[in-house]
């Protein structure tokens, strides 16, 4: 599987990205700037939590003006994949390639813990390697996760099986427990979790990995 | 021209005698900006003019030492051509008059102290003084600073992994944010600030220079009055994102070979910058202030040269290595300037405008520097050990000591901190130390920042030592071994002898806790007049200090693990009573003498326990420090529930035996095949060792006897701060 992850200015997770990428797919990714146009040849497309532009305006939004975005949207309009983690999957709400938004946490605080997720789809390219109701742990570190649509939308989600992740006690007052979500494509993944964090053992949990090794699987 | 009036030298902090030295050192009246130059660079926080003569006691050499005070930050050898750079600095003043932007602007400063000698960032820490919590100011501090340090250091994407929060009337009217950050570097890639050589380029580069933050320094070498409010305007603003940028500008600079020196813009900014790149290089500095980007129109000279605005840097390059250096934050959207030139006349000269508005000898800057040994009036250390009522009951006050202000649980405060972020936290905070892995390697660094105030007033001096050996304590509770030290000292009025005495006694104590330890001082920084109205802080001498771990797998943690482990006590237990927890939180009351530590056991006990760790025989190690030796076993249970039942036989006195504060010692649990031959090892090594009891169930029970449930106990423990910052209860008066 090849992979780049994108590098905006202050999306501080990117060198996170690329050690897991590196340690779960044997190569490194491409590193690709911001301002460029251009992807290169890859099967995965990584935006990387952080603080894109300091998140001064609303989070996400300014990032979703680089150059690079044209790129990314075709990328997966071919069927790309594209995995959007904490600040990248506001980007990717921003840019309209996932629907609804991410509003401050309910308690008003940037909150960094470990939180407990079910599994709600294995129908995917990210998840398959997972079991279907499966409650696994990843850290949060986000101020601004409480995912908003308006209830048609949640309703459309809920119905095509795009509700991917939610949160087994909500952190952030994410509409239905809402943690993670799929485009209607299915190749465009987006969550709040940092499953980056926990792919190595002496950092306390593993449960981050399946989703690298079922994109290794689908992608390779 | 501005005319220099008695009134005008004493607005800028200067002393007459200090203005008569001004005289003299320049051979005439100094101009507006140079008497704006001498006011910051003269200043306590820029001078260390109080200190300077005492701080020279502290140890600061090792093998394994590689820069010493001097430098923005100081820097070990912690193997592989790896080096370790940190240090902490305080933003006490600010912190106090705009919480938010003074604790972001503190966590900003030391970070370019940092990454400006060549390290990445890999962690932050910090150590927190508020005043009591009944106070109506308090919870506003608190909220405001963690949420600066968090709005900053959670941007940046360094982890904020720990550190300390206190409570205390003594704080009501000048909180204390001292910030601690740890970078990592390879050893032949580390930048100094000597500008050495003439003819080479300075240039600016960062943020553009705003009027925020003009006289800053000074204002933090002054004591605060009901005015003091109206300084806000001395305060800075944050701005994270370009702080962001600029890190990865200046490292990506960095791995090029254009640089000569670099130093941040911090305290006293261009000022300070220039004149000590200056100074160390032996050459002079040429400056054109009309080159120095402006956030603001018609800015004067006075006001370039005083403004600290945040995330700039100087930097001297090699000839012709402009454009290069330019291109790199051209592409991270950064100004970029030269806006001068080094020379050989050792003089800093300052044009603006096309005429020269500074040219003064930079030795009067610095090695002209006013130093003083103030007068002291040393005071004997109170004696003695307090009376305390003997049927309290034990278990009841375990349940309130948990759920008190200063002994609660910190989680609301280190949520809303990023820890986690760059994938190598293997110890999050709550621990006796953060353990943070150093990238693609099995070692890691251990982390912690100490002190305890309440010791310090009663005997400065134990006080002192004692910061110093809880902290390396801390480091070997952890496994790791203890390399350096960065002070943060904090005190009143130096200007008053009964202070004074203070910071010399605690020196003094610091400077013996590191000797007989082999913990130098690489670094550390000052912040004096913590007064308002008079009133004085308890003395705060900061330790923040970091070990090694060879091997990050060994590392042990606090919780118990299994059922069935036998707890044992490591180190004497005498019940030290005198300016414990138990007597303020139970007793209501501030009195006895602080615990001596000795520095022999100190050293033998934790070279044992460490030697456990490193051997992979013990995972559970807990240092026994604020609360005592019970406090420090719910502790341990309290993180996964897992209770245990303790109790010592023929003990004469429970309560000082349980909650005395002793010096020197480690709880740890282990099977008991193991703890048979550790307590063997122990007594044949001369080193006092105790079997307490076993781990087990989901209470803590004592002696057979009486019990209370973990989950009671966690339920005060966790409660306490959320409580308090909801403002659900009234808390009490400490």
């Amino acid at each position: 599987m090849k992979s780049a992850v994108i590098v905006f200015p202050a999306a501080n997770c990117d060198r996170d990205a690329k050690t897991a990428l590196t340690q779960m797919t044997g190569k490194e990714p491409h590193m690709v700037w911001h301002q460029d146009s251009e992807l290169p040849d890859v099967d995965l497309v990584v935006l990387p939590g952080g603080f894109s532009y300091g998140d001064y305006l609303r989070c996400g939004a300014m990032a979703n003006q680089s150059s690079i975005m044209g790129a990314i949207k075709a990328h997966a309009d071919k069927g790309g994949a594209v995995l959007g983690i904490c600040n990248g999957f506001q980007v990717l709400t921003e840019a309209g390639l996932l629907p609804g938004a991410l509003m401050r946490n309910a308690g008003l605080k940037f909150l960094c813990k470990p939180v407990g997720l079910t599994v709600e789809e294995t129908q995917s390219s990210f998840t398959r390697k997972y079991d279907k109701g499966q409650e696994i742990h990843i850290p949060i570190a986000h101020g601004e996760g409480n995912y908003y649509a308006d209830e048609e939308t949640l309703d459309r989600l809920e119905g095509e099986g795009r509700v991917v992740f939610r949160y087994t006690d909500n952190p952030n007052g994410s509409a239905r427990d809402i943690a993670g979500i799929l485009n209607e494509k299915r190749n465009v993944l987006g969550l709040m979790p940092h499953p980056e964090r926990v792919v190595d053992d002496a950092l306390g949990g593993t449960d981050g990995r399946a989703i690298f090794q079922s994109l290794i699987e689908a992608l390779s | 021209m501005t005319k220099i009036t008695p009134a005008l030298v004493k607005e800028h902090g200067l002393s007459d005698a200090e203005y008569k030295k001004i005289l003299g050192l320049m051979g005439r009246e100094p101009s507006f900006v140079e008497l704006g130059i001498f006011s910051v660079m003269w200043s306590e926080h820029c001078s260390y003019k109080s200190t300077r003569f005492h701080l020279k006691k502290l140890p600061t050499k090792a093998p394994w030492v590689i820069q010493g005070p001097g430098e923005n930050a100081g820097v070990i050898d912690i193997g592989d051509g790896d080096a370790c750079i940190f240090k902490m600095e305080s933003h006490n003043h600010p912190s106090f008059i705009e919480p938010y932007q003074g604790a972001a602007t503190g966590v900003g400063g030391i970070m370019r102290d940092v990454f400006t000698m060549g390290a990445r960032p890999i962690a932050m820490m910090n150590a927190l003084r508020f005043g009591e919590p009944s106070h109506p100011k308090t919870r506003h501090l608190v909220n405001g600073v963690v949420h600066g340090i968090g709005g900053y250091g959670n941007c940046m994407g360094v982890p904020t992994v720990g550190g300390e929060v206190n409570f205390h009337r003594s704080y009501n009217g000048n909180i204390l944010v001292n910030a601690m950050c740890v970078g990592l570097a390879r050893q032949d890639k580390i930048f100094l600030s000597a500008a050495k050589g003439a003819g080479n380029p300075v240039v600016y580069i960062g943020s553009k220079t705003g009027r925020d933050g003009i006289h800053g320094a000074t204002m933090a070498s002054a004591e605060f009055d009901d005015a003091s409010e109206e300084k806000r305007p001395t305060v800075q603003v944050g701005d994270p994102f370009t702080e962001k940028l600029l890190l990865e500008a200046c490292l990506e600079l960095m791995a090029t070979d254009a640089i000569i020196a670099i130093q941040d813009m911090g305290a006293a900014g261009l000022t300070s910058s220039s004149a000590e790149m200056g100074d160390k290089g032996g050459s002079g500095i040429e400056l054109d202030l009309d080159h120095v980007p402006q956030r603001e129109a018609n800015m004067t000279a006075y006001e370039m040269m005083l403004s600290e605005s945040q995330e700039r840097m100087l930097a001297v390059l090699k000839p012709g290595r402009e454009a290069q250096a330019e291109a790199i934050f051209k592409k991270w959207e950064l100004d970029f300037a030269v806006i001068g030139i080094t020379t050989d006349t050792s003089r800093l000269v300052v044009k603006h405008k096309g005429e020269v508005v500074a040219d003064m000898p930079i030795t009067a800057l610095s090695d002209e520097a006013p130093v003083y040994e103030r007068p002291y009036t040393e005071r004997a250390p109170v004696t003695g050990a307090p009376a305390y009522d003997k049927s309290k009951p034990v278990l009841a006050s375990l349940k309130t000591i948990l759920a008190s202000p200063d002994m609660a649980s910190r989680r609301w405060v280190w949520e809303q901190y990023d820890h986690t972020v760059m994938a190598d936290t293997v110890q999050v905070p709550g621990g006796d130390a953060a353990v943070v892995r150093v990238h693609g390697t099995n070692k890691a660094l251990a982390i912690t920042t100490d002190v305890s105030p309440r010791y310090c007033r009663p005997d400065p001096f134990e006080g002192g030592k004692q910061a110093v050996a809880e902290a390396w304590r801390n480091l070997t509770a952890v496994g790791a071994l203890p390399l350096a030290v960065t002070d943060n000292l904090n005190y009143g009025n130096p200007q008053k002898p009964e202070i004074m005495w203070e910071i010399v006694a605690g020196i003094d104590g610091i400077g013996a806790a590191c000797r007989a330890l082999d913990f130098p001082v690489i670094g550390g920084n000052c912040s004096l007049y913590n007064e308002t109205n008079g009133e004085g802080i308890l003395p705060t001498p900061a330790i923040g200090a970091v070990g090694l771990m060879q091997d990050v797998s060994k590392m042990a943690t606090v919780a118990f693990k299994r059922a069935g482990d036998v707890v044992i006590v490591i180190g004497e237990t005498r019940g030290h009573l005198g300016q414990s927890i138990y007597l303020r939180e139970i007793e209501g009351r501030e009195e006895g003498a602080s615990p001596p530590v000795d520095l022999a056991v100190e050293r033998k006990n934790g070279d044992f326990v460490r030697g456990l760790i490193e051997a992979g025989r013990v995972d559970t190690v807990h240092d026994c420090s604020d609360g005592g030796l019970l406090v420090a076993i719910a502790e341990m249970a309290l993180p996964r529930g897992i209770g245990a039942s303790v109790g010592l036989a023929g003990l004469p006195d429970a309560i000082p035996f349980w909650f005395g504060e002793d010096q020197a010692r480690y709880v740890i649990a282990t099977p008991f095949a193991e703890a048979e031959k550790i307590v063997a090892e122990a007594r044949a090594a001369g080193i006092t060792v105790a079997e307490l009891g076993k781990t087990g169930g989901d209470l803590v029970t004592l002696d057979d006897k009486n019990s209370i449930a973990v989950a009671e106990l966690k339920a005060g423990f966790e409660g306490w701060f959320p409580k308090f910052m909801a403002g659900e209860e009234i808390p009490v008066t400490n």
